[in-house]
């Protein structure tokens, strides 16, 4: 065996240990939370046996409920509203003659690379400002505003890719204007429309700083409830909490393969 | 009747004259080609009659309807593109009824006409396929029986075929020639490729800078060229300068004059007749003239001209021989069939005759200001 064989297999090997190192990292914890959301213990030490305790004490809990429900409807209503904005936007910012473009498209990419507690203060501040309530509504609006640059670049995306003769043949062929965007290039691009939406409703549903300084008293949504449970110290619960909702992006993922599929 | 006129149409962008007052007229039911190098304003007057683009100046008309100003969806006129541009999220069938479908037209009827569309152009099998699985070919033939569903009273087509490989573009031309016979709709066909423009059009207008540099049919058009770039953007020619010195009943007497101890004479035909010491350019294909060792048994009525062989080019259909007469260079075709060829294959440096019949030269009364000639023999001779 030749001696530049020998490196080769050495690599080979130590690329399969780093592998296989960064999947223990990644996915040891989670499993190890899902075992113990069945764990019949109330501190994590030890297995004493086996139990479905946590998840029914989960489903008696109003407060978690509720904060469930009140992530649901703050992810729907800001993806619906980020999205339709940056489907606007992203259309809007194709006109090669609009002169601003530079600068709204420098705009939009700030808040991506903003730290998230700096547009949380900011938000926050500025509520404070207009002496306006803190609660649900203003958790809806700092999360279509931070949603916004998310499907506004994923449309955007997806738009750079449009054959604009397309426009022309549809034209060609008795359609106006709107007929052209209804039957040809929406249809086209609503892969890229679902994506922007997907990941809009992703972002709103797991965020925690914004929201933070964006609440006021009286209105949770899921990680702003899971933070102050931890702090309270039932740990237990969190682990079946979370195993619900590791169950539940699993979903998400599985019926976003399809789209996934239709962009490429 | 509903004819295509373009009267004074012009387009101007910014301070570049695109198209440059043109004005003509197509026959319903003509096979019509504009034919030019790229940039020449040929699609962009293609656009105009689309509805891309609105003239600058001049009128479009469609019998007697002034379309010019009209937007693209109303006008009674369709087009194939050259990437075809077929909806790429439905399927054939849906392309093929999408300008019914956007009429409103009865759910029946549009399956009935998309059936005899795709009887039309032979693609029956794919209806229920999508665009991303098709060849080039048959997307074209999608693009054809989309746009003729429409029934327009001309059908534009952009260099349809030049996405296409030779053979398939072969088969393709005759192809819509036979849909152009079934359907009787004006066709008006650009592109840049002569032999396309040669085999299909009834008659075709050869576009240089803006303005038509020849408007006729093809054998017209590249038998008695009017302009030095008619004769020399179809096919290869030889363009001598000479000043007329003699005219008779049928033929005229001209003299190429290149310096005093080289003159040459050449006999010409004429359609129209030139006057006594006019300078004009004589054109002369090189296919027409024939390359010998021996001079010719015949010689009334030919031209018989001495030179010594300068360059080969070997061409598969056709030997090119470069010939240099006096001080002008001639570009000379053989056919390679054994018939011909009743001697030795002639060899660089070899003393010939070239001879030819008068009518086979013709007078362009145009002289080559450009040199585009003698350059570009320049350019094919090789370097020693």
């Amino acid at each position: 065996m030749t001696y530049q064989s020998n490196i080769k297999r050495f690599f080979d090997g130590f690329n399969i240990v780093i592998f296989t190192l960064i999947l223990l990292f990644l996915y040891i914890p989670i499993l190890i939370l899902i075992i113990y959301s069945f764990n019949d213990s109330k501190i994590i030490s030890g297995w004493s046996g086996f139990t479905f305790k946590y998840y029914k004490i989960l489903w008696e809990n109003e407060n978690l409920k509720n904060a469930f429900l009140n992530s649901l409807l703050v992810a729907s209503i800001s993806t619906i509203i980020s999205t339709t904005i940056g489907l606007i936007t992203a259309l809007g910012l194709e006109n090669r003659y609009f002169k601003a473009k530079k600068f709204i498209q420098g705009i939009i990419f700030l808040p991506l690379v903003m730290p998230d507690i700096l547009m949380g203060i900011s938000i926050a501040m500025l509520f404070s400002f207009l002496r306006f309530p803190m609660g649900r509504m203003t958790v809806i609006i700092a999360h279509i505003t931070f949603c916004v640059s998310y499907t506004i670049i994923v449309i955007q995306s997806r738009l750079k890719g449009f054959d604009h003769t397309l426009q022309e043949a549809a034209m060609d062929l008795g359609a106006n204007k709107t007929k052209f965007f209804w039957k040809v290039k929406f249809p086209i691009i609503l892969p890229g429309i679902l994506a922007a939406a997907l990941l809009a409703f992703t972002l709103s549903l797991d965020d925690f700083i914004i929201t933070f300084f964006s609440t006021g008293r009286g209105f949770n949504t899921l990680p702003i409830y899971v933070e102050s449970a931890i702090r309270r110290g039932s740990v237990t619960t969190i682990n079946a909490l979370s195993t619900i909702m590791i169950l539940l992006t699993l979903f998400i993922t599985i019926i976003s393969k399809p789209i996934r599929k239709m962009i490429i | 009747m509903e004819d295509l006129r373009l009267v004074n149409v012009t387009k101007k962008f910014d301070n570049f004259i695109a198209v440059d007052s043109i004005d003509l007229e197509i026959k319903q039911g003509e096979f019509f080609s504009f034919l030019g190098p790229s940039g020449c304003g040929k699609t962009t007057l293609l656009r105009m009659i689309a509805g891309f683009e609105i003239p600058t100046e001049g009128n479009i008309f469609i019998g007697d309807t002034d379309i010019s100003k009209l937007p693209p969806y109303k006008r009674p006129v369709n087009t194939i593109f050259q990437n075809y541009s077929l909806f790429p999220h439905i399927s054939i069938y849906d392309n093929i009824a999408f300008g019914l479908k956007v009429k409103k037209v009865h759910k029946s009827e549009i399956k009935d006409r998309v059936q005899q569309m795709l009887k039309l152009v032979k693609m029956e099998a794919h209806k229920s396929k999508f665009p991303n699985q098709l060849s080039g070919g048959q997307k074209q033939r999608i693009a054809i029986a989309r746009a003729l569903i429409n029934e327009p009273k001309v059908l534009l087509l952009d260099e349809p075929l030049a996405a296409l490989d030779l053979k398939l573009r072969q088969h393709m031309l005759i192809e819509l020639m036979n849909i152009h016979d079934a359907v009787g709709i004006t066709f008006l066909y650009v592109t840049h490729d002569q032999s396309e423009a040669l085999n299909i059009a009834d008659r075709l207008a050869i576009m240089n800078k803006g303005s038509f540099a020849q408007v006729g049919m093809p054998d017209d058009v590249y038998e008695r060229p009017e302009t030095i770039f008619a004769a020399y953007f179809i096919g290869d020619t030889n363009l001598i300068e000479g000043r007329v010195v003699e005219i008779h009943d049928e033929f005229a007497t001209v003299v190429c004059h290149t310096d005093s101890e080289h003159e040459i004479e050449i006999d010409t035909t004429y359609h129209r007749q030139p006057v006594l010491d006019e300078v004009i350019t004589l054109s002369l294909r090189p296919e027409k003239i024939a390359i010998s060792r021996r001079p010719p048994k015949r010689k009334d009525d030919f031209n018989i001209l001495q030179g010594v062989i300068e360059d080969i080019l070997y061409g598969g259909t056709h030997t090119q021989y470069i010939v240099k007469v006096g001080a002008h260079f001639l570009r000379v075709f053989q056919q390679h069939k054994k018939v011909y060829i009743d001697e030795l294959s002639l060899d660089w440096e070899e003393h010939v005759y070239l001879y030819w019949h008068d009518t086979d030269t013709h007078i362009i009364f145009e002289t080559d200001k450009n040199k585009v000639n003698s350059e570009n023999i320049m350019k094919t001779i090789r370097r020693k």
